[in-house]
Protein backbone atom coordinates (compact mmCIF):
# COMPACT_ATOMS: atom_id res chain seq x y z
CA UNK A 1 0.00 0.00 0.00
CA UNK A 2 2.67 2.12 1.10
CA UNK A 3 4.58 1.77 -2.40
CA UNK A 4 1.43 2.90 -4.21
CA UNK A 5 1.17 6.01 -2.31
CA UNK A 6 4.68 6.75 -3.40
CA UNK A 7 4.24 6.36 -7.16
CA UNK A 8 0.83 7.89 -6.58
CA UNK A 9 2.61 11.14 -4.94
CA UNK A 10 5.07 11.05 -7.62
CA UNK A 11 2.61 10.63 -10.26
CA UNK A 12 0.97 14.04 -9.11
CA UNK A 13 4.43 15.76 -8.50
CA UNK A 14 5.40 14.67 -12.34
CA UNK A 15 2.07 15.97 -13.31
CA UNK A 16 2.48 19.43 -12.07
CA UNK A 17 6.10 19.83 -12.89
CA UNK A 18 5.38 18.28 -16.77
CA UNK A 19 2.53 20.81 -17.29
CA UNK A 20 4.19 24.51 -16.93
CA UNK A 21 0.93 25.80 -18.85
CA UNK A 22 -1.32 25.07 -16.08
CA UNK A 23 -1.87 27.67 -13.40
CA UNK A 24 -4.52 26.24 -11.41
CA UNK A 25 -4.94 29.36 -8.69
CA UNK A 26 -4.70 31.67 -12.05
CA UNK A 27 -7.10 33.87 -12.94
CA UNK A 28 -6.86 35.68 -16.87
CA UNK A 29 -3.71 35.04 -18.83
CA UNK A 30 -0.92 37.94 -18.58
CA UNK A 31 -0.62 39.77 -21.77
CA UNK A 32 2.66 39.43 -23.15
CA UNK A 33 4.37 42.42 -21.67
CA UNK A 34 7.93 42.83 -20.48
CA UNK A 35 8.55 44.80 -17.21
CA UNK A 36 11.83 45.61 -16.29
CA UNK A 37 12.70 47.21 -12.65
CA UNK A 38 14.00 50.79 -12.32
CA UNK A 39 17.23 49.54 -10.31
CA UNK A 40 18.80 53.29 -10.63
CA UNK A 41 16.19 54.23 -7.35
CA UNK A 42 17.15 51.67 -4.64
CA UNK A 43 20.55 50.68 -2.84
CA UNK A 44 21.41 47.71 -1.04
CA UNK A 45 19.18 44.65 -0.84
CA UNK A 46 16.89 46.37 -3.20
CA UNK A 47 19.31 47.16 -5.78
CA UNK A 48 20.58 43.55 -5.57
CA UNK A 49 16.39 42.24 -5.50
CA UNK A 50 15.75 44.72 -8.90
CA UNK A 51 18.97 43.60 -10.47
CA UNK A 52 17.70 39.38 -9.96
CA UNK A 53 14.54 40.38 -11.38
CA UNK A 54 15.69 41.94 -14.15
CA UNK A 55 18.55 39.67 -15.16
CA UNK A 56 16.85 36.56 -13.85
CA UNK A 57 13.44 35.93 -13.82
CA UNK A 58 14.23 31.89 -13.40
CA UNK A 59 16.26 32.60 -10.22
CA UNK A 60 13.55 35.62 -8.92
CA UNK A 61 10.79 32.86 -9.17
CA UNK A 62 13.18 30.21 -7.39
CA UNK A 63 13.73 33.14 -4.95
CA UNK A 64 10.23 33.32 -4.56
CA UNK A 65 9.00 29.76 -4.11
CA UNK A 66 11.33 29.49 -1.41
CA UNK A 67 11.10 32.52 0.58
CA UNK A 68 6.80 32.62 0.71
CA UNK A 69 6.70 28.59 2.14
CA UNK A 70 9.58 29.58 4.72
CA UNK A 71 8.08 32.87 5.79
CA UNK A 72 4.45 31.32 6.16
CA UNK A 73 6.17 28.80 8.20
CA UNK A 74 8.02 31.01 10.35
CA UNK A 75 5.05 34.00 10.69
CA UNK A 76 2.73 30.33 11.36
CA UNK A 77 4.84 29.06 14.44
CA UNK A 78 5.03 32.64 16.10
CA UNK A 79 1.51 32.76 15.96
CA UNK A 80 1.53 29.60 17.18
CA UNK A 81 3.38 30.66 20.05
CA UNK A 82 1.06 33.81 20.89
CA UNK A 83 -1.79 31.72 21.19
CA UNK A 84 -0.34 28.58 23.00
CA UNK A 85 0.55 31.20 25.39
CA UNK A 86 -3.13 32.92 25.50
CA UNK A 87 -3.93 29.32 26.86
CA UNK A 88 -6.13 27.99 23.34
CA UNK A 89 -5.70 24.29 22.48
CA UNK A 90 -4.27 23.95 18.82
CA UNK A 91 -4.29 20.05 18.85
CA UNK A 92 -7.72 19.32 19.42
CA UNK A 93 -11.17 20.61 17.98
CA UNK A 94 -14.03 19.23 20.32
CA UNK A 95 -16.70 20.12 17.58
CA UNK A 96 -17.66 16.60 15.77
CA UNK A 97 -20.64 17.80 13.13
CA UNK A 98 -21.26 17.45 9.68
CA UNK B 1 3.08 60.20 6.55
CA UNK B 2 6.25 59.04 4.52
CA UNK B 3 6.79 55.95 6.78
CA UNK B 4 2.96 54.15 5.59
CA UNK B 5 4.51 54.07 2.37
CA UNK B 6 7.06 51.72 1.22
CA UNK B 7 8.52 51.76 -2.43
CA UNK B 8 8.06 48.49 -4.68
CA UNK B 9 11.08 47.34 -5.60
CA UNK B 10 9.55 46.01 -8.82
CA UNK B 11 6.16 48.11 -10.08
CA UNK B 12 8.22 51.47 -8.82
CA UNK B 13 4.65 52.69 -7.17
CA UNK B 14 4.63 53.35 -3.63
CA UNK B 15 1.71 51.52 -1.66
CA UNK B 16 0.06 52.31 1.60
CA UNK B 17 1.85 49.18 3.71
CA UNK B 18 -0.85 48.50 6.90
CA UNK B 19 -3.67 49.42 4.31
CA UNK B 20 -1.90 45.83 2.43
CA UNK B 21 -1.30 44.08 6.10
CA UNK B 22 -5.07 44.95 6.92
CA UNK B 23 -6.02 43.49 3.73
CA UNK B 24 -4.14 39.90 4.03
CA UNK B 25 -5.39 39.73 7.54
CA UNK B 26 -8.71 40.22 6.56
CA UNK B 27 -9.02 37.90 3.95
CA UNK B 28 -6.46 35.78 5.85
CA UNK B 29 -8.98 35.16 8.51
CA UNK B 30 -12.22 34.29 5.37
CA UNK B 31 -9.48 32.06 3.88
CA UNK B 32 -8.24 29.90 7.28
CA UNK B 33 -12.04 30.08 7.70
CA UNK B 34 -13.76 28.75 4.64
CA UNK B 35 -10.85 26.78 3.10
CA UNK B 36 -10.42 29.34 -0.29
CA UNK B 37 -7.60 31.14 -1.24
CA UNK B 38 -10.06 34.68 -1.61
CA UNK B 39 -8.86 36.28 -4.71
CA UNK B 40 -12.20 37.73 -5.61
CA UNK B 41 -11.79 39.64 -2.70
CA UNK B 42 -8.08 40.80 -2.70
CA UNK B 43 -8.02 41.78 -6.63
CA UNK B 44 -10.67 45.49 -5.93
CA UNK B 45 -8.43 45.86 -2.36
CA UNK B 46 -5.37 46.28 -4.21
CA UNK B 47 -7.28 48.61 -6.93
CA UNK B 48 -7.79 50.72 -3.88
CA UNK B 49 -4.65 50.60 -2.59
CA UNK B 50 -3.14 51.84 -5.98
CA UNK B 51 -1.11 48.36 -6.44
CA UNK B 52 -0.60 48.16 -9.81
CA UNK B 53 -2.90 45.75 -11.79
CA UNK B 54 -0.62 43.82 -13.40
CA UNK B 55 0.54 42.52 -10.62
CA UNK B 56 -1.96 42.12 -8.26
CA UNK B 57 -2.80 38.47 -9.39
CA UNK B 58 0.82 37.06 -9.16
CA UNK B 59 1.41 38.98 -5.86
CA UNK B 60 -2.69 37.72 -4.75
CA UNK B 61 -1.64 34.20 -5.39
CA UNK B 62 1.94 34.20 -3.80
CA UNK B 63 0.80 35.36 -0.62
CA UNK B 64 -2.68 32.72 -0.67
CA UNK B 65 0.53 29.97 -0.96
CA UNK B 66 2.20 30.92 1.78
CA UNK B 67 -1.16 32.10 4.03
CA UNK B 68 -2.66 28.64 2.70
CA UNK B 69 0.72 26.60 4.17
CA UNK B 70 -0.19 28.29 7.32
CA UNK B 71 -4.12 27.57 7.68
CA UNK B 72 -2.93 23.85 6.31
CA UNK B 73 -0.61 22.84 9.30
CA UNK B 74 -2.80 24.41 11.57
CA UNK B 75 -6.04 22.71 9.99
CA UNK B 76 -3.95 19.23 9.92
CA UNK B 77 -3.17 19.52 13.64
CA UNK B 78 -7.22 19.57 14.45
CA UNK B 79 -7.58 16.14 12.22
CA UNK B 80 -9.45 18.40 9.54
CA UNK B 81 -7.19 17.83 6.42
CA UNK B 82 -7.57 14.19 4.57
CA UNK B 83 -4.61 13.96 3.11
CA UNK B 84 -5.52 10.74 0.88
CA UNK B 85 -8.24 12.82 -0.46
CA UNK B 86 -6.45 15.85 -0.93
CA UNK B 87 -3.59 14.03 -3.04
CA UNK B 88 -6.22 12.09 -4.93
CA UNK B 89 -8.42 15.46 -5.99
CA UNK B 90 -5.17 17.42 -7.21
CA UNK B 91 -4.97 14.90 -10.20
CA UNK B 92 -8.19 15.12 -10.74
CA UNK B 93 -8.02 18.91 -10.62
CA UNK B 94 -4.70 19.69 -12.52
CA UNK B 95 -6.68 17.71 -15.21
CA UNK B 96 -9.78 19.48 -15.64
CA UNK B 97 -7.95 22.60 -15.00
CA UNK B 98 -6.10 22.04 -17.79
CA UNK B 99 -9.14 20.99 -20.87
CA UNK B 100 -10.91 23.89 -18.89
CA UNK B 101 -8.44 26.53 -19.89
CA UNK B 102 -7.77 25.03 -23.03
CA UNK B 103 -11.38 24.91 -23.93
CA UNK B 104 -11.54 28.67 -22.95
CA UNK B 105 -9.09 29.55 -25.10
CA UNK B 106 -10.66 27.80 -28.10
CA UNK B 107 -13.42 29.30 -27.61
CA UNK B 108 -11.96 32.87 -27.52
CA UNK B 109 -10.72 32.18 -30.71
CA UNK B 110 -14.26 31.56 -31.93
CA UNK B 111 -15.06 34.78 -30.36
CA UNK B 112 -16.37 36.71 -27.34
CA UNK B 113 -17.04 34.95 -24.57
CA UNK B 114 -16.07 36.67 -21.55
CA UNK B 115 -19.75 38.11 -20.66
CA UNK B 116 -20.91 34.54 -21.35
CA UNK B 117 -18.56 33.40 -18.87
CA UNK B 118 -19.55 36.00 -16.68
CA UNK B 119 -23.26 34.66 -16.68
CA UNK B 120 -22.31 31.05 -15.97
CA UNK B 121 -20.04 31.75 -12.92
CA UNK B 122 -23.22 34.11 -11.64
CA UNK B 123 -25.67 30.81 -12.23
CA UNK B 124 -23.13 28.65 -10.58
CA UNK B 125 -22.96 30.71 -7.50
CA UNK B 126 -26.79 31.24 -7.56
CA UNK B 127 -26.75 27.55 -7.65
CA UNK B 128 -24.20 27.14 -4.69
CA UNK B 129 -26.21 29.31 -2.80
CA UNK B 130 -29.37 27.61 -3.19
CA UNK B 131 -27.65 24.73 -2.25
CA UNK B 132 -26.50 26.16 0.57
CA UNK B 133 -29.39 27.22 2.14
CA UNK B 134 -31.53 24.70 0.97
CA UNK B 135 -29.41 22.76 2.95
CA UNK B 136 -29.54 24.85 6.24
CA UNK B 137 -33.42 24.81 5.95
CA UNK B 138 -34.00 21.27 5.42
CA UNK B 139 -31.66 20.88 8.38
CA UNK B 140 -33.43 22.93 10.72
CA UNK B 141 -36.71 21.29 9.73
CA UNK B 142 -35.33 17.66 10.81
CA UNK B 143 -34.17 19.58 14.04
CA UNK B 144 -37.68 20.87 14.91
CA UNK B 145 -39.56 17.46 13.59
CA UNK B 146 -37.05 15.46 16.56
CA UNK B 147 -37.57 17.91 18.90
CA UNK B 148 -41.05 18.23 18.71
CA UNK B 149 -40.87 13.95 18.86
CA UNK B 150 -38.78 14.42 22.42
CA UNK B 151 -35.80 13.19 20.38
CA UNK B 152 -32.09 15.31 19.58
CA UNK B 153 -31.33 15.17 15.99
CA UNK B 154 -27.78 13.21 15.12
CA UNK B 155 -24.99 15.55 15.32
CA UNK B 156 -24.00 14.34 11.90
CA UNK B 157 -27.50 14.64 10.26
CA UNK B 158 -27.14 17.42 7.14
CA UNK B 159 -30.17 18.60 5.49
CA UNK B 160 -28.85 17.60 2.16
CA UNK B 161 -27.89 14.08 1.33
CA UNK B 162 -26.84 13.30 -1.77
CA UNK B 163 -23.14 12.65 -0.73
CA UNK B 164 -25.28 9.06 0.88
CA UNK B 165 -26.79 7.95 -2.86
CA UNK B 166 -23.22 8.92 -4.50
CA UNK B 167 -21.07 6.97 -2.28
CA UNK B 168 -23.00 4.12 -2.86
CA UNK B 169 -21.90 3.83 -6.40
CA UNK B 170 -19.94 0.60 -6.14
CA UNK B 171 -17.18 1.48 -9.01
CA UNK B 172 -14.12 -0.45 -7.73
CA UNK B 173 -11.62 -0.24 -6.54
CA UNK B 174 -13.66 1.48 -3.16
CA UNK B 175 -11.39 3.29 -1.22
CA UNK B 176 -11.30 4.18 3.01
CA UNK B 177 -11.13 8.23 3.65
CA UNK B 178 -10.12 7.61 7.58
CA UNK B 179 -10.33 11.68 8.30
CA UNK B 180 -13.36 12.71 6.04
CA UNK B 181 -14.94 9.24 7.39
CA UNK B 182 -16.52 7.45 4.59
CA UNK B 183 -15.43 4.75 1.90
CA UNK B 184 -16.35 5.50 -1.77
CA UNK B 185 -15.29 4.19 -5.02
CA UNK B 186 -12.14 6.46 -5.79
CA UNK B 187 -13.19 7.81 -9.14
CA UNK B 188 -16.06 9.63 -7.44
CA UNK B 189 -13.50 12.05 -6.22
CA UNK B 190 -11.51 12.27 -8.93
CA UNK B 191 -14.32 12.65 -11.33
CA UNK B 192 -16.08 15.69 -9.21
CA UNK B 193 -12.65 17.13 -8.39
CA UNK B 194 -11.76 16.80 -12.36
CA UNK B 195 -15.63 18.96 -12.99
CA UNK B 196 -14.50 21.29 -10.24
CA UNK B 197 -10.66 21.90 -11.86
CA UNK B 198 -12.52 22.03 -15.56
CA UNK B 199 -15.11 24.79 -14.20
CA UNK B 200 -12.19 26.51 -12.70
CA UNK B 201 -10.20 26.49 -15.56
CA UNK B 202 -13.12 27.76 -18.14
CA UNK B 203 -13.85 30.85 -15.14
CA UNK B 204 -10.58 31.82 -14.68
CA UNK B 205 -10.70 31.40 -11.06
CA UNK B 206 -8.93 29.15 -8.26
CA UNK B 207 -11.55 27.36 -7.66
CA UNK B 208 -12.11 27.37 -3.90
CA UNK B 209 -15.50 28.56 -3.48
CA UNK B 210 -17.13 25.88 -6.11
CA UNK B 211 -14.90 22.97 -4.57
CA UNK B 212 -16.03 23.15 -0.96
CA UNK B 213 -19.82 22.79 -1.03
CA UNK B 214 -18.36 20.47 -4.19
CA UNK B 215 -16.55 18.62 -1.01
CA UNK B 216 -19.62 18.65 1.14
CA UNK B 217 -22.87 18.07 -0.96
CA UNK B 218 -21.27 15.45 -3.22
CA UNK B 219 -17.60 14.11 -1.71
CA UNK B 220 -19.58 14.35 1.94
CA UNK B 221 -17.11 15.48 4.22
CA UNK B 222 -17.96 16.94 7.09
CA UNK B 223 -17.66 21.25 7.18
CA UNK B 224 -14.54 21.13 9.40
CA UNK B 225 -12.80 18.44 7.14
CA UNK B 226 -13.57 20.29 3.46
CA UNK B 227 -12.57 23.60 4.81
CA UNK B 228 -9.31 21.89 5.57
CA UNK B 229 -8.54 19.81 2.74
CA UNK B 230 -9.63 22.16 0.30
CA UNK B 231 -6.74 24.36 2.39
CA UNK B 232 -4.41 21.95 1.47
CA UNK B 233 -5.21 21.92 -2.14
CA UNK B 234 -5.09 25.70 -2.50
CA UNK B 235 -1.41 25.30 -0.65
CA UNK B 236 -0.24 23.61 -3.58
CA UNK B 237 -1.77 25.24 -6.36
CA UNK B 238 -1.13 28.23 -4.95
CA UNK B 239 2.31 27.62 -4.94
CA UNK B 240 2.40 26.22 -8.37
CA UNK B 241 0.31 29.77 -9.78
CA UNK B 242 2.77 31.65 -7.78
CA UNK B 243 6.00 29.72 -9.66
CA UNK B 244 4.42 30.33 -12.99
CA UNK B 245 3.31 33.90 -12.56
CA UNK B 246 6.69 35.15 -11.02
CA UNK B 247 8.52 33.52 -13.95
CA UNK B 248 6.02 35.41 -16.17
CA UNK B 249 7.40 39.23 -14.20
CA UNK B 250 4.03 39.29 -12.20
CA UNK B 251 4.65 38.88 -8.75
CA UNK B 252 5.91 41.83 -6.41
CA UNK B 253 7.36 40.13 -3.96
CA UNK B 254 7.62 42.76 -1.36
CA UNK B 255 4.15 43.28 -1.32
CA UNK B 256 3.54 39.74 -1.24
CA UNK B 257 5.44 39.24 1.82
CA UNK B 258 3.76 41.98 3.63
CA UNK B 259 0.59 40.86 3.04
CA UNK B 260 1.67 37.58 4.23
CA UNK B 261 2.11 38.98 7.59
CA UNK B 262 -1.36 39.96 7.94
CA UNK B 263 -2.86 37.23 6.18
CA UNK B 264 -0.56 34.38 8.38
CA UNK B 265 -2.32 35.72 11.31
CA UNK B 266 -5.68 35.75 10.08
CA UNK B 267 -5.67 32.43 8.72
CA UNK B 268 -4.45 31.70 11.82
CA UNK B 269 -7.47 33.31 13.78
CA UNK B 270 -9.73 31.90 10.97
CA UNK B 271 -8.81 28.44 11.52
CA UNK B 272 -8.77 28.78 15.34
CA UNK B 273 -12.08 29.94 14.89
CA UNK B 274 -13.33 26.47 13.17
CA UNK B 275 -12.94 25.60 16.91
CA UNK B 276 -16.21 27.23 18.26
CA UNK B 277 -18.00 27.55 15.02
CA UNK B 278 -20.36 24.45 14.46
CA UNK B 279 -20.10 22.83 10.79
CA UNK B 280 -23.60 24.65 9.77
CA UNK B 281 -22.34 27.86 11.49
CA UNK B 282 -19.80 27.99 8.54
CA UNK B 283 -21.89 27.09 6.40
CA UNK B 284 -24.36 29.94 6.59
CA UNK B 285 -21.44 32.30 6.78
CA UNK B 286 -19.66 30.81 3.26
CA UNK B 287 -23.80 30.79 2.06
CA UNK B 288 -22.79 34.86 2.41
CA UNK B 289 -20.07 35.46 1.00
CA UNK B 290 -21.23 33.57 -2.35
CA UNK B 291 -24.30 35.45 -2.27
CA UNK B 292 -21.91 38.39 -1.90
CA UNK B 293 -19.36 37.24 -4.80
CA UNK B 294 -22.45 37.01 -6.80
CA UNK B 295 -23.53 40.22 -6.32
CA UNK B 296 -20.56 41.93 -7.31
CA UNK B 297 -19.98 40.38 -10.49
CA UNK B 298 -23.57 41.12 -11.67
CA UNK B 299 -22.47 44.57 -10.84
CA UNK B 300 -20.24 44.23 -13.36
CA UNK B 301 -22.41 42.81 -15.87
CA UNK B 302 -25.03 45.66 -15.73
CA UNK B 303 -22.62 48.35 -17.58
CA UNK B 304 -22.70 45.99 -20.37
CA UNK B 305 -26.30 46.39 -20.95
CA UNK B 306 -26.67 49.79 -19.57
CA UNK B 307 -24.13 52.22 -20.49
CA UNK B 308 -22.68 55.28 -18.40
CA UNK B 309 -22.33 52.78 -15.25
CA UNK B 310 -19.20 51.44 -15.14
CA UNK B 311 -17.61 54.02 -12.47
CA UNK B 312 -20.75 53.85 -10.71
CA UNK B 313 -21.00 50.08 -10.73
CA UNK B 314 -17.18 49.09 -10.08
CA UNK B 315 -17.25 51.48 -7.21
CA UNK B 316 -20.61 49.48 -5.82
CA UNK B 317 -19.06 46.24 -6.65
CA UNK B 318 -15.57 47.20 -4.77
CA UNK B 319 -17.66 48.74 -1.64
CA UNK B 320 -19.87 45.68 -1.17
CA UNK B 321 -16.97 42.85 -1.50
CA UNK B 322 -14.54 45.46 0.56
CA UNK B 323 -17.58 45.69 3.24
CA UNK B 324 -18.30 41.67 3.07
CA UNK B 325 -14.79 40.93 3.61
CA UNK B 326 -14.21 43.07 6.85
CA UNK B 327 -18.08 41.75 8.15
CA UNK B 328 -17.11 38.80 7.93
CA UNK B 329 -13.92 38.99 9.11
CA UNK B 330 -14.94 40.65 12.41
CA UNK B 331 -17.64 38.10 12.94
CA UNK B 332 -15.22 35.20 12.43
CA UNK B 333 -12.84 36.96 14.45
CA UNK B 334 -15.21 37.83 16.97
CA UNK B 335 -16.27 34.24 17.40
CA UNK B 336 -12.81 32.99 17.99
CA UNK B 337 -12.15 35.92 20.76
CA UNK B 338 -15.31 35.01 22.13
CA UNK B 339 -14.63 30.96 22.09
CA UNK B 340 -10.97 31.41 22.87
CA UNK B 341 -11.56 32.99 26.33
CA UNK B 342 -14.66 30.70 27.22
CA UNK B 343 -11.83 27.82 26.57
CA UNK B 344 -9.07 29.91 28.90
CA UNK B 345 -12.05 30.73 31.22
CA UNK B 346 -12.83 26.51 31.49
CA UNK B 347 -9.54 25.57 31.91
CA UNK B 348 -8.89 28.12 34.78
CA UNK B 349 -11.92 26.71 36.67
CA UNK B 350 -10.79 23.37 36.28
CA UNK B 351 -7.43 23.48 37.75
Amino acid sequence: MFKGWKKLIGLVVFGILALPGIAIAAGEKAAPLVIVADTRRFTGWEAWFTDLYNESHLYFTLLTVVTIPIVGIILGVLADIVMSRIGIDLKHRDLAEH
Amino acid sequence: MEFFYVLMPISGVSVFWPGLIILGLGVGVIGGFFGMGGAWMITPGLNILGFPMAFAIGTDIAHMAGKSLVSTMRHGKFGNVDYRLGVIMIIGTVAGFEVGAQMIMWLERLGKVDLYVRWMYVILLFLIAWMVFTDVRKRISKEKEAKEAGKEIDKLATGIEWHKTIHKLPIPPMMHFKAAGFTCSIWIPIFLSFLTGWLAGILGIGGGLIRMPMLIYFVGCPTHIAVGTDLFEVMISGLYGAGTYTYKGRTELVAAMIMLVGASVGAQMGTVATKYIKGYGIRIAFGIAVVGCMISIIMKLIPSYVAGTKALMDMMSTVLILGLVSLLSLYIAFRMVQGARREVAEKKRRS
